[in-house]
Order: C-alpha cells, then sequence, then structure tokens
C-alpha cells in the first residue's frame, strides 16, 4: 500500500467537496478498494470515508413504500433490517461473502464497483430500483454500464438505493466455487405490470436483463414458462470455473428455481 | 474402558492453550533489535532472459541499505537437491543449478531476480519498484509432454533437453510385465491427470537471519519441519557456515503439510545478508507470494493398465507417468514421483507383475515437491480407480474385486520391492462395511431421487510406506541424507523430565503425545514431561517431521533414550535399596524390588542420581540424561479402507458430500484424539483435492488463479461429519511402540473414494460413457461430462 490521507467527512456536502480534491476516492466498506491497494494496483491521494455520515445509513419505508436503503449502508444491517419488508433482498445481502465482509461491505460500495459477479445489481437491475446519488437519481437500466462500469461521474455519491417492493421474489446464487461470489446469480421480481429478471455473474457485459425470461414470466409466472428457454452461450463469461455454455445453462436453471422459489 | 493418561488416552493437546489464547509464538513474531526487511523482486514472466539489471537508483531510495542480485551470489552455492534419482540406463538425473536469485534468466513466475533490504518492509517494496530491468521475454514450456519436444524451448540452456529422467520400476519386472498383459483375459486401462496443488498452510512462510560478529555465528529463524535439516543443507552446501557456527529454529510452525520441509532460496537469503549488512533481516511472505513460490505439490499425468486373468484375479499392472519437476529441484522433488510413487504400486493387492515408468519433466513453473502424502496419494489414485473401472467392466461388485485379490500374508515382499510386514485389509474392509450401511444404499439412493438427485457410494482401500527412513535403504535409492532420528531425555533432579527431539510440530500435537509415551513407560503423570523442539541449539540432530514419521521413528527415538534413562535408574535404585539389579522392578513410578515390600520413589532416585551421596559412583557417572538415534529397519505401512457416499445436483453438477468413513490401520495408538484429527484433516485436503483444488497455469505460464478468489481451499460446509476408526490394529513390527503413524492417511486415501462416488453416481443414474472425470470434480467439470 502507498501512503495517502484520509478523510471522514460528516455529511454529504463534505464528502462531496473532499471528493473534489486531487485524486480523492470514496471508501465504502474497504472490502474492495483496501485489497486492491495492498496489491498497489490503486493509489489514491486521499481516502474520503463515507462510513461517518448519518444519513447514508439504515433502512427505512418511504411514502411510496418503497424500501430505501443508505448509500452506507453495510450488507449485515440489510439482512437484518429489510427482512421484514424485502426478503428476497435481505436474503441476498445475507449471502454475500462472509460476516466480516458483510459487516464492512456496502451497497453503494458494491454499486459502484459492478463487479461482473456482484449480488446486488442483480436486485438492482431485477427490481428496477432507483439510484440517488448526491445530484441526480438514476434509473437501473441506465446505471450499469458493462464490467466495472456505471453512469456515475468522477466523485459522483451513492447516497441511497430505493428498491419497488415486489408482490414476489426471490434470489438464486450459484456460487463460483473459490470466491463465492455469483457464477451465475439470477433476480426475479414480479410486479403488477409484469415480471423483470436480471442475471450476474455470467455475462461478459456484466448484469443484464433476460428479456425474453421477462416476456413468458409475465405472461404465466411459473418455471415451466421457460423451461425451453436459453440465453446464447457466445456472450457468457468463459474462465477456468466455467465455459460461456455452462454459465448459460445456469442461467436458465436458476431463474426457473427463482421463479419456483419466489415469495 | 478408555485410559485417562499415557498411552492410549485422549489428552488434551496442551500446546493448544497458547495456540488459542494468542500465546503461540511463530517466526513473524520474533522482531531483533536493529532488524531491516527484505522484499523479493519476483519474475512476472514464466522465461525470460536477463540482460541487464539497474539498481542505481532503487540503491539511493530511502531507507535502503542494500540492493542484491544474482551476482552477489557468484561465490555462494546453488540451492542443493537432496535426492539423486538414477535413470532406466543407470544414469544420474538431470540436475540444473539453482541459485538464490536468479542468474541469466528467470525460469518461473515468482523466480526471485533482485532483492532489496531497506529499513521497513513498505521501502524495500517501493525501492524494488524503482528496480530497472532489461528482460527478453522467451517462449515458456508449461505442458509435460510438450516439454519433451525436440524443438521446445529449454528451461536449462546447459541442459539436455527438458527431461529430468526416464526412470522404471523395476526395468527387470517389464518383459514379464508385458508378457502378463498380453497373456490377460481382460485389461482396464485408465488416462488421468492428478493435478498440481498449492499446499496453503495457515501461516506463510517467514525467515529472520541473524548474525553475531563476536561469535562468528549465524541464526537462521525459519518456518520450517525440520531445522536440523535445512541447517546441513543451508550451511554445508549454500553458504559455507559449519554446523557449530550456524543455529537454526523453527519456532511454533503454523502448518506445513510438506511445503516447509524443503531449503528455500529466501533462507539463504536472509542468512546470508544479515551476515553482510551486520543487521537482522526480515522476510515475511505475502499470501500473494506463497502461491508463486512456496514448492506445489502432485502434478502427474499417467495412464495406468490393469491386467486380470479369467477369474478377475490381478495379474499385471503397468503405469507411464509424466510428473512435473517445475523449474528447479526442490529438495525431495525427484524421489516424489519415484521412491514415494513407484514403490507403493501393488497397493493392497498381491499383482504378482508390476511395472512403473516415470518421466520427471521440467517446465516453467512453480518447482513441485512433497505434499501431504507425496507421491502415495499419486499411486492410490490411480490404482484405486483403475480397480474401480475394471470392476464395471467386468460386472463385479468393486469391493469383491479388491477382497479377492488382497494380500493376506504377511511379511509380503512386492514385486517394486518392499516388504509389508504386516496389515489386515479385510478387517479395515470389514469395519468399514459395518460403518457405512452398504444394504441401506438402494433406499436412500431412491429418497435421493425423489428430491432430484443422483447418489453414489465410493469405496477404497490403500496402504503407504511411512515412517520414512531406513538411512541405508534411502541410500541406496539415491537420498543425500541419512533419515534416522533422534531424542534427548533430560531427567531432573526433582523427577521432571524434558525430552528433546530432532522431529518437529506444527500441529500435529507432539508436545502432547510424546509426553504420554515417555510418561508412560516411567508412569508418572504425563505433565511432569515437558518436549522440546525446533531448535538446532538444543535439540540433537534429526531430520524433521514428514512421512507421518515422529512417532514411528522419533517416538521409537525416544523410548529408547527413556529405556536407557530407566536401566541407570534402576542401577541407582538398587543401590539405595541395597538389592540386586535384576530384582528391580519400576512401576507407576515406583522402583521396588520383586518379592519384596521395599520401594523408593523415581523422585527419590532421580535426587540420588544428581545428589549422589549415597551413590554406586564407581559403577556409573552421576546424572541421568541419554540420547538415542533410532534407525528403523524397513518403513511402516498404514493401511484402510474408505468410503463415501455422495449426491450430485443433475442440473448444476454440483458434488455434496453427504458421509465419509474411515476405517484405518495405524497400529498402536498412543493418543486416539489427535489421531482422528490427523485424520479428519488429512481427509479435508483429500476432498479438497478431490472436488476443489488446482493450481491452473495457461500456455504463457501465469499462475491464473494464484490466489482464493480463485484457487478453491476446502471450507467448512465442503466436509461432511466424518466417521473414522482406528479400532483395527496390526501392530509394526520393527518399531518399538507397534505404530505406523497417521498424518497422511487422510490425504491419501479420500480422493479415489470421492471420485468413485461420483463416477457411481452418474452410471447408476444412466450416464454410462463416464466412467472418469479429472480432479478437481467441480460442478462445471461434473456437468459437462454429464453433457456427454
Ligand atoms: C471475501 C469477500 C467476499 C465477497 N463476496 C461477495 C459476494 O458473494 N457477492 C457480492 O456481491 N460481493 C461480494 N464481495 C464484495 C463486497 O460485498 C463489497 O460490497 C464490495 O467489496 C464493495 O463494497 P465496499 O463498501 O467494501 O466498497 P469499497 O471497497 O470501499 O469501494 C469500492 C469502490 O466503490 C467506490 N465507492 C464506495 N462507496 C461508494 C459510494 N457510496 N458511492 C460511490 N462510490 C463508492 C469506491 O471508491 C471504490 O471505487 C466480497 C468481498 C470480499 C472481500
Amino acid at each position: 500500500m502507498y501512503n495517502f490521507d484520509f478523510a471522514r467527512p460528516g455529511s454529504i456536502d463534505e464528502a462531496a467537496t473532499a471528493l473534489q480534491g486531487e485524486e480523492a476516492q470514496a471508501l465504502g466498506g474497504g472490502q474492495t478498494l483496501i485489497p486492491t491497494m495492498k496489491q498497489r494496483l490503486a493509489a489514491p491521494a486521499t481516502l474520503v470515508s463515507l462510513t461517518g455520515i448519518p444519513e447514508m445509513q439504515g433502512v427505512c419505508l418511504d411514502d411510496d413504500g418503497r424500501v430505501c436503503i443508505g448509500g452506507a449502508t453495510p450488507h449485515a444491517v440489510v439482512e437484518a433490517e429489510a427482512a421484514a419488508h424485502f426478503p428476497a433482498l435481505a436474503a441476498l445481502a445475507g449471502r454475500i461473502g462472509d460476516p466480516a465482509v458483510r459487516n464492512r461491505g456496502t451497497i453503494g460500495g458494491s454499486l459502484a464497483n459492478n463487479d461482473p459477479s456482484a449480488c446486488y445489481p442483480a436486485a438492482v437491475l431485477g427490481t428496477g430500483a432507483t439510484i440517488k446519488t448526491n445530484t441526480r437519481d438514476i434509473a437501473a437500466d441506465d446505471f450499469f454500464e458493462g464490467m466495472f462500469t456505471t453512469a456515475l461521474h468522477e466523485g459522483e455519491i451513492i447516497t441511497e438505493v430505493r428498491f419497488p417492493v415486489p408482490e414476489a421474489a426471490n434470489y438464486q446464487k450459484f456460487v463460483q466455487p473459490a470466491s463465492r461470489f455469483a457464477l451465475v446469480g439470477v433476480f426475479v421480481a414480479k410486479y403488477a405490470d409484469g415480471v423483470r429478471v436480471a442475471v450476474t455473474g455470467a455475462s461478459e457485459d456484466g448484469v443484464f436483463r433476460w428479456s425474453e425470461a421477462e416476456a413468458a414470466l409475465s405472461a404465466d409466472f411459473s418455471a415451466d414458462a421457460i423451461a425451453d428457454l436459453s440465453v446464447p452461450a457466445d456472450d457468457m463469461i468463459s474462465d477456468l470455473h466455467g465455459s460461456g455454455a455452462y454459465r448459460a445453462h445456469l442461467v436458465g436453471v436458476m431463474t426457473r428455481r427463482a421463479v419456483s422459489a419466489a415469495t | 474402558m478408555p485410559k485417562d493418561s499415557g498411552i492410549g488416552a485422549s489428552s488434551k493437546r496442551r500446546e493448544d492453550l497458547r495456540f488459542l489464547t494468542g500465546e503461540g509464538r511463530y517466526t513473524d513474531d520474533i522482531n531483533l533489535a536493529g532488524q531491516a526487511y527484505v522484499y523479493f523482486l519476483r519474475s512476472d514472466m514464466a522465461h525470460a532472459r536477463i540482460n541487464r539489471i539497474d539498481t542505481s537508483t532503487a540503491e539511493n531510495m530511502p531507507g535502503v541499505l542494500r540492493v542484491f542480485t544474482g551476482a552477489d551470489f557468484e561465490a555462494v552455492g546453488g540451492i542443493p537437491c537432496g535426492w539423486q534419482v538414477t535413470d532406466r540406463q543407470g544414469n544420474p538425473m538431470q540436475e540444473p543449478a539453482h541459485p538464490v536469485l536468479a542468474r541469466g534468466k528467470a525460469r518461473h513466475v515468482g523466480d526471485p531476480i533482485a532483492a532489496v533490504v531497506a529499513e521497513t518492509y513498505a521501502q524495500a517494496r517501493n525501492a524494488a519498484e524503482a528496480i530497472e530491468m532489461d528482460l527478453d521475454e522467451l517462449p515458456a514450456v508449461v505442458d509435460m509432454k510438450a516439454a519433451l519436444a525436440d524443438d521446445a524451448p529449454k528451461v536449462h540452456d546447459e541442459l539436455d533437453g527438458n527431461l529430468c529422467y526416464d526412470w522404471g520400476w523395476i526395468e527387470d519386472n517389464k518383459a514379464a510385465t508385458d508378457a502378463a498383459f498380453e497373456a490377460a483375459a481382460h485389461v482396464t486401462t485408465l488416462e488421468l491427470v492428478n493435478q498440481r496443488l498449492v499446499a496453503n498452510p495457515m501461516e506463510p512462510r517467514v525467515a529472520v537471519g541473524d548474525y553475531a560478529k563476536h561469535s562468528d555465528e549465524s541464526t537462521l529463524y525459519t518456518t520450517s519441519q525440520n531445522p536440523h535439516v535445512i541447517r546441513l543443507l543451508m550451511g554445508a552446501f549454500v553458504l559455507g557456515i559449519p554446523e557449530h557456527k550456524l543455529r537454526v529454529v523453527a519456532p511454533d510452525v503454523g502448518g506445513g503439510f510438506g511445503s516447509k520441509i524443503f531449503h528455500y532460496a529466501e533462507e539463504a537469503f536472509c542468512t546470508f545478508a544479515a551476515k553482510q549488512l551486520r543487521r537482522p533481516v526480515k522476510w515475511t511472505s505475502t499470501r500473494s507470494e506463497a502461491f508463486i513460490s512456496d514448492a506445489h505439490g502432485r502434478d502427474h499425468v499417467t495412464r495406468i493398465e490393469l491386467a486380470l486373468d479369467a477369474e478377475n484375479n490381478f495379474t499385471a499392472i503397468r503405469t507411464e507417468t509424466y510428473a512435473n519437476m517445475g523449474a528447479y529441484l526442490s529438495t525431495f522433488a525427484p524421489s516424489v514421483p519415484t521412491y514415494l510413487h513407484g514403490i507403493l504400486m501393488a497397493g493392497n493387492y498381491k499383482t504378482p507383475n508390476i511395472y512403473v515408468n516415470v518421466k520427471a519433466v521440467f517446465t516453467n513453473t512453480v518447482p513441485v515437491d512433497a505434499y501431504r502424502g507425496a507421491g502415495r496419494p499419486e499411486a492410490t489414485f490411480q490404482l484405486e480407480r483403475v480397480i474401480d473401472k475394471a470392476a464395471r467392466e467386468l460386472g463385479v461388485d468393486p469391493v469383491e474385486l479388491r477382497r479377492q485379490n488382497f494380500i493376506t500374508e504377511f511379511p509380503y515382499a512386492t514385486p517394486v520391492a518392499v516388504e509389508y510386514d504386516t496389515g489386515d485389509y479385510n478387517a479395515t474392509m470389514d469395519k468399514l462395511l459395518e460403518m457405512i450401511d452398504r444394504d441401506g444404499f438402494e433406499a436412500r439412493r431412491a429418497e435421493s431421487a425423489r428430491n432430484g438427485k443422483l447418489r453414489g457410494l465410493g469405496v477404497n482401500c490403500y496402504i503407504e510406506a511411512c515412517g520414512i527412513a531406513p538411512s541405508a535403504l534411502v541410500g541406496q535409492l539415491g537420498a543425500r541424507a541419512g533419515l534416522y532420528e533422534s531424542a534427548t531425555v533430560r531427567v531432573n533432579a526433582t523427577g521432571g523430565l524434558v525430552v528433546m527431539t530432532g522431529s518437529h510440530s506444527h500441529g500435529q500435537g507432539h508436545e502432547t503425545s510424546f509426553a504420554q509415551v515417555v510418561a508412560d513407560m516411567i508412569g508418572i503423570d504425563e505433565s511432569m514431561v515437558e518436549i522440546v523442539h525446533g531448535d538446532t541449539a538444543n535439540t540433537p540432530m534429526g531430520m524433521g517431521t514428514y512421512g507421518s514419521r515422529s512417532l514411528a521413528v522419533g517416538g521409537s527415538a525416544m523410548v529408547r533414550a527413556t529405556e536407557k534413562i530407566i536401566n541407570k535408574a534402576k542401577k541407582i535404585a538398587a543401590h539405595l535399596m541395597e538389592a540386586s539389579e535384576a530384582d528391580i522392578e519400576l512401576k507407576e513410578g515406583q522402583f521396588s524390588v520383586a518379592g519384596t515390600d521395599k520401594s523408593v520413589a523415581w523422585g527419590d532416585v532421580t535426587l540420588a542420581a544428581y545428589v549422589p551421596h549415597n551413590y554406586p559412583i564407581e559403577e556409573i557417572e552421576p546424572g541421568l540424561e541419554e540420547t538415542a538415534f533410532y534407525d528403523p529397519s524397513n518403513f511402516t505401512y498404514p493401511s484402510g479402507a474408505y468410503a463415501c457416499e455422495v449426491e450430485v445436483d443433475p442440473e448444476t453438477g454440483k458434488v455434496q458430500i453427504l458421509s465419509f468413513a474411515a476405517a484405518d490401520d495405524f497400529g498402536n495408538i498412543v493418543n486416539p484424539m489427535i489421531v482422528d484429527g490427523q485424520v479428519h484433516g488429512g481427509v479435508a485436503q483429500g476432498i479438497g483435492q478431490a472436488l476443489l483444488e488446482q493450481a491452473v497455469y495457461d500456455e504463457n505460464g501465469q499462475l491464473v488463479n494464484a490466489s482464493y478468489m480463485d484457487y478453491t481451499m476446502p471450507r467448512a460446509d465442503d466436509v461432511p461429519f466424518y466417521r473414522v476408526d482406528h479400532s483395527c490394529v496390526t501392530p509394526c513390527t520393527h518399531n518399538p511402540l507397534g505404530v505406523k503413524g497417521c498424518g497422511e492417511a487422510g490425504a491419501i486415501g479420500s480422493p479415489p473414494s470421492v471420485v468413485n462416488a461420483v463416477v457411481d453416481a452418474l452410471q447408476r443414474a444412466g450416464h454410462t460413457h463416464v466412467t472418469h472425470i479429472d480432479m478437481p470434480l467441480s460442478p462445471s467439470r461434473v456437468w459437462q461430462a454429464m453433457q456427454g
């Protein structure tokens, strides 16, 4: 690790100002950023910690019944506090990493990082959630721009994520054996106006919506309805943990399981 | 009734108190006054010519004491290899130079090219980034068969190609074995990969070198399984320091699994640099460095054939194996695919003709050496897999096929030149079947099927050669060291004992079980015996801990030394009681005169030895301290039968282990709890190999999964609750304790039963084309296999 300065602002405004500094970078739970710095693959001059900002902490319901999660809320808090309102989301948070990771890693950090195997992107895209930043609201469909790339501008802070609560939902995660991130993860959410299906871990382009399955499930919300559907293997990641064909196959399996398990 | 102390008691591991409360003292806990830190700049190319290294900028960076390169080690020897294998033509293996820091070429990713010593680790690392290297990347060889092609790039320019040796065992068996295959009624053939593994002990390697000018003495603190071996190899072959000027200390060591047997360049570097700089020099490996600098394990590609007659008797075994040595010969690397593998190829079976061929190959990869089991897992895996395959081809029960071919009479001389002293393979198989309710399997399988899962059962046997010794034999086979063990037993005046052993404990619980043995012999409480190990300054020359040898060889040395103590103590007791020595009995810490009520306590005798007022001084010396060296007459041969039951998810290929049973014959047992733990750990590593682990190189020689993000270690939920039994006992016939060793059995015996179980599950589900899947049986591989 190279030397760096450390700032711990108490408000979003202070944080935004601090992030204007030369080579300043936001620090959430540090579960991705700190290991990267230890390997000397990142060398920010200043780390601006977001964990001391009360406005960015916790889970609540807004007037529209949406579940709102502060951008610096750790996964363990989501697991505990979202359980009553949105069990599928709480269960997803409860299966990220290990207890240490869940106690530190944050939803904002996970989304900003947009690891192609991360879990939260599937829930955000699979619910059509809104990502609130210090400057604007970004719709999920506009946020994810491919592996490790998002619509965020330099220094922009995810302050909150607002999830419309579905009638039924489920997240199925088939783990990559070593990292236990998602080799393939599928989030299915059923709303009055249709079904959304988001897939993480599988595609070279990062998290994506499986629109064919969405259409079929919107007509008939059952595993049988998508029994004959598949995603093209060509676009899937192929690595030592599985070929593109295997991942494409798992997308079908995990989607059917998510539909069957959706509550 | 289980015993509550001494041999046979499950005494709690006394060392755990310090390990579990943070009081363990590991090498990284050692910080010496004035200590400097070294950072090794390692090659990120698998094969490169080093044209020029410019260290001038780095040398002037803050805190830098000195930058070393290969040129600084020209006057110093290379890292030696401890075993010379002789090839089929009677020629010695090809043995390349192994410099401390690379000279001329870098030969694998991780090969150290330069080293910066600075006031702090960060300063050393910063300066290393300022070293300018002019390297030409050369084509790398990774695949063993490709490495043997005539036009393959050479790992070592000075050698004749990349073949280290082409070894036949036994060459005289070849013709008869070929003839037996001609005459066979059935031949089963299996081609398989025994994949490369990374040992991954919890504690990464650490070395601290120190030098005292006034006495010209060097000290190395290191994470080693065998400090005396390191002292011998490093002192005599690398740095030219005589033993009395070199002390090697291996304090608490957090696991080794073989990877800490070997003498590594970093140890020699720290010792050398400390003397050059007159400063202690410390190196602590990061986990990332461990992946590319600790010796790896396994990495064999094998074709095995099994010949049977019309009655299904095994008539011959023929194997051809390519064994990866990596870029250099690590300390015991040449012995692993040969004398720890070929000589075990008879397994538990009376096969009259066996011929083993092994081609050891240099590649641009991390050196490969012994890893828990070392050679014996590779032998067991291929044999137990080919037998299972044969049973399926012949339509016979795999258990019965094994039983029919079991060796039942002992001693038994195998065609591969070892003599099994004792064993009872039917007994462990009977015990196993008792444990696993084989008759209930069909019902369990039907239940799994109802849940959409494919259930399978795999069984296998194993035998291993342990207690690695005898010196004369291993010397004939090319070992450049003896393989005895030693112990000094020091009795203090008030009766307590300190036992100094040449073996080393790095998780095995020696401090507990060794004390049980000595206390039991005298009949005193275990708490009166302290075990000291790990420091060449206060332990007799011993060869360390690996090959499940510590109790069988080191424990035997302790028994011999304690016998000497008891003999001398009896003389003193006889004098004190004015009786004849021949009439003295020692029981429960009391010396008595047979047939009388006269007795003296252990403590009275030990006090007399050190306060010899009333003492047979003409006859014997004062004091009570004895040393023994023990060199056994044979290996020990633990054996057993293992079974694994799995469920396969047909949609994803994910394998879940539902149960695992191990019935072992370890000979006599000193501490059953510790033995259970050794088997649990070994099986966890075996399951790791079977389902999860593999070091993967790409064609350019990059280790693709050099971190836990991609290298899969077994976790708690990957392993089941084990059922372990070691009640089948055929005591070893040639050591005084009748013990055989248990440290590696789990890792040796478990991979075939896991793979047999998965193949069984797929076969029963109608995937009849699946006769083998190469390890690790990851979900994607199992799914791929089912796709046909
Ligand atoms: C062992 C391990 C296992 C894991 N397993 C999983 C898993 O199974 N599934 C999964 O989804 N994830 C997993 N993770 C990732 C983890 O969940 C974290 O969420 C993730 O590492 C990033 O969150 P963080 O808060 O730690 O962000 P940091 O590491 O602090 O930051 C990551 C990036 O996001 C930026 N950033 C942080 N917060 C904000 C914000 N509020 N606004 C804008 N930018 C921000 C930072 O500048 C940085 O670029 C695992 C991590 C580890 C170490």
